[in-house]
């Protein structure tokens, strides 16, 4: 007799009675989520899965889930995890969904397989096996789809914390918050640069005032950021350089070469409306000898 | 024979790269252009790479040594239009041009130049 054949020649018999146990044993689960899936959308899952289950099992393949045969499962399973993960699902209710078809699915190859215990031992054990697989498959993609969700959030952030504003006209400001890396750098410098073609600005203010810490490996990425802006014909000023990161430059031998620095964006401002052809003045005198603000 | 043509605008040249350099073509230029700029007299060069999408070491090495072979000449040389992405690519190939001028645009690189020729008048 062939393997699984019994469990086949059950699963075509008794399909329905297998899908309403199934389905109760579901609901009556205390990993049921009515608040998250309503009763009909299961009961669709569920008679899917059994069909395309039972479809798998008649190819008699059942060491290797990864064949062709099971890619009607696999990708039901695939894609039911995933939904299930988005919605908020904790890794075991997702799994429970394949998992506790067991229960039901061995009740009537029990019964069918009354007398004979060897048998009834030999098939749950290759139906067990084949079932726990296709639970760790759901867990490898409730996994995966949530490694996607966390790698879109950090893309976002990335776009997120690097706005380039407008200051004047001419000027932008690129306030940098957070450690400059490599892939920042480059998101920092296309938006920078894209910016620059856009509004044909000619002064960039990089403002590291919320970069946590300069060593050297970020003070080269700003350089290249300085480079790469100068090769646009706009000049760099970097600003928001804290008392201890001035330190630090120094005790680390970094050469800013000739880029301008200021302590902070206010200063920064300053010279490049004078390198504009701007200048601030106060309208109206608020003290005595007051002091037209004027740049130099 | 293929050759990047060079337009005459007043006291400067300008210089528009819109196919893709190879060494024949770089020599071309490099010969026509000292040619002119001691012809003419100019005083100052534009090379206009607005065009171009991609670039490598070589074009990089081209334009600074035109700059310097200009510069020798007394001409002042100008890069303009160049693309955020080439930008980029010159600066991770660890070419940042240094001591070469750069605008965002031809009309900004034509200021530059008067601005810094009436300084040196």
């Amino acid at each position: 007799m062939p393997r699984g054949s019994h469990i086949i020649s059950v699963l075509k018999v008794h399909e329905v009675a297998i899908l309403a146990d199934w389905i109760k044993e579901q609901l009556s689960g205390v990993t049921l989520r009515p608040d998250l899936l309503n009763e009909a959308t299961l009961r669709d899952e569920s008679r899917a899965f059994l069909n395309e289950f039972r479809k798998a099992m008649q190819s008699g393949l059942l060491d290797d889930i990864k064949g062709d045969s099971w890619k009607g499962v696999r990708d039901m399973v695939t894609a039911l995890s995933r939904s299930r993960a988005l919605a908020g699902f904790t890794p075991s209710e997702t799994a429970t969904f394949v998992l506790s078809l067991k229960p039901s699915l061995f009740l009537r190859l029990r019964i069918e397989l009354k007398g004979d215990a060897e048998a009834f031992a030999d098939e749950f054990w290759q139906c067990s096996v084949v079932l726990d697989k296709l639970a760790l498959l759901t867990m490898e993609a409730y996994q995966q789809s949530r490694e996607e969700v966390i790698g879109r959030q950090q893309s976002d952030l990335l776009d997120l914390s690097t706005p380039v504003v407008e200051l004047w006209e001419d000027v932008l400001a690129l306030p940098l918050v957070g450690t400059l890396d490599s892939a920042r750098t480059q998101i920092v410098m296309e938006s920078l640069l894209k910016k620059i073609v856009d509004t044909g600005a000619t002064i960039a203010i990089i403002d590291i005032t919320g970069v946590p810490t300069v060593d050297t490996l970020v003070a080269q990425h700003l350089l290249k950021t300085v480079a790469a802006t100068r090769l646009m014909g706009a000049d760099c000023i970097i600003s928001g350089i804290r008392p201890q990161i001035a330190q630090t430059i120094v005790h680390l031998g970094v050469d800013l070469g000739t880029v301008v620095t200021k302590a902070t964006l206010a200063d920064a401002f300053r010279v490049a409306l004078a390198r504009t052809g701007c200048r601030v003045e106060r309208l109206k005198a608020e003290r005595p000898a007051a002091e037209t603000a004027e740049v130099h | 024979m293929e050759r990047i043509p060079i337009l005459k605008m007043g006291t400067f040249l300008l210089v528009t790269i819109q196919v893709d350099m190879h060494d024949k073509l770089a020599s071309t230029l490099q010969d026509d252009l000292t040619a002119q700029i001691a012809k003419q007299r100019s005083r100052g060069v534009l090379i206009d790479i607005s065009a171009l999408d991609v670039v490598d070491s070589f074009i990089g090495r081209m334009i600074a040594n035109i700059s310097a072979m200009a510069r020798v000449l007394d001409a002042e040389t100008v890069v303009v239009g160049m693309q955020p992405a080439v930008a980029i690519t010159l600066v991770e190939l660890g070419l940042p041009l240094d001591g070469i001028h750069t605008a965002l645009n031809v009309e900004r690189g034509m200021a530059l130049l008067h601005s810094r020729l009436e300084l040196h008048v």
